[in-house]
């Protein structure tokens, strides 16, 4: 009898038809070239029932594909540079928008960052899943915090007073109200500033200085139980930082939470204030070079 | 303050994108270095417009409350 557990492991999903299944692939951030577009197309054909899936995660899934099939559509998905994906308790496809390298509201490179963050996790063995998602900005259209560790692009804003004209575009740029012009000068009330980066894009004398970074959030779901990934850290500026605090929230699910429990379910059962010290702890090793 | 300006479009009568498009139009007609005024509605206009604007590569000047719910803003034509 065929291993079903080793096979979804591997990203061949089991179909509602005996012996029949779907067939995860590698996506990362969404992309996929045109080369790959076009093998997985013919190898669909050859394969599958010449359909493909678009999952809810960016990913592809070729359906219909025979179990005597498996070990030959891997070769063939292999031959066009696809490899196959994931399911089960480990680190999934790592999704994205497309960032500033396409979107005009990005205030970080979303799809190199996916990759890194892909090569560095995708597969680790955790008590559940666990999903990475990227967004570009506050608009939040990959929503971020539906995952358990989201990481959103902002702006820390700066007001560079010699360049500024006092036009009025950036005081009405800002949707959360944050900027006023107080006798000749502007003023930002930093508690209401979201990081959005809209003055800075909008000013047309370079008068706003922003300095990209990352947000995080920890501990969404959005399956059987819904609940929003959780901010506890500042914006984080460099990827070093980003990737010892994710190794840390990892080490905490590996460390604390039940065979099949999600990251959420783990935080809540051990406490918020624990999570949360142990992501301060690691950021604040990550800013002084101390720490593994 | 009245800034000199070589045309006046009213964007007050349409929503985004057409307020942008409108614009973008009636700078069409302005010669490199001419300035267009551009009156628009407070709220998604305003937040949107000038960006836009800069991101057509022109010169924005001023962005002036009209005090009635409208702005006005004067942008200096880059390029033909």
């Amino acid at each position: 009898m065929a291993d079903y557990k080793a096979l979804k492991n591997g990203g061949f999903m089991r179909q509602a038809q005996k012996d029949l299944f779907s067939v995860r692939l590698k996506v990362v951030g969404g992309n996929l070239t045109s080369e790959q577009l076009a093998g997985i197309a013919e190898i669909a054909k050859e394969y599958g029932n010449s359909s493909v899936h678009l999952t809810s995660r960016q990913g592809v899934e070729i359906p219909f594909v025979k179990l005597a099939d498996v070990e030959k559509i891997k070769e063939a998905l292999k031959a066009k540079g696809v490899d196959t994906g994931v399911c089960g308790p480990r680190v999934r496809t790592v999704t994205a928008c497309q960032g500033s390298g396409v979107c005009p509201s990005g205030c970080i490179d979303t799809y190199p960052l996916a990759l890194a963050i892909s090569n560095r996790y995708f597969g680790q063995e955790l008590p559940h899943k666990f999903k990475f998602g990227v967004t570009g900005c506050v608009n939040n259209c990959l929503k971020a915090e539906e995952n358990d560790i989201g990481i959103k692009g902002g702006y820390l804003v700066e007001w560079i007073e010699p360049e500024c004209i006092m036009c009025g575009v950036c005081l009405k740029a800002c949707r959360e109200g944050a900027l006023s012009e107080v006798d000749g000068k502007i003023e930002i009330e930093e508690e209401k500033c979201n990081n959005c980066g809209r003055c800075v894009k909008s000013c047309p004398t370079d008068a706003w200085k922003g300095t990209p970074g990352y947000i995080m959030s920890f501990a969404g779901t959005f399956g059987n139980k819904m609940a929003f990934g959780v901010r506890v850290l500042p914006i984080i500026h460099d990827l070093e930082t980003l990737f010892k605090i994710s190794d840390a929230a990892l080490d905490y699910f590996s460390k604390y939470g039940k065979p099949g429990e999600r990251f959420r379910a783990a935080v809540e059962r051990n406490g918020w204030d624990g999570f949360t010290k142990a992501m301060e702890k690691a950021y604040e090793e990550a800013l002084n070079g101390t720490g593994a | 303050m009245e800034l000199e300006h070589d045309d006046l479009v009213d964007v007050t009568d349409v929503v985004c994108p057409i307020t942008f498009v409108k614009a973008k139009v009636a700078m069409e007609e302005l010669d490199e270095g001419q300035v267009l005024a551009i009156r628009m509605n407070d709220g998604e206009p305003a937040q949107n417009v000038p960006r836009s604007m800069k991101d057509e590569g022109h010169k924005v000047l001023k962005l002036r409350d009209n005090k009635d719910g409208t702005l006005t803003l004067f942008v200096r034509k880059v390029g033909e």
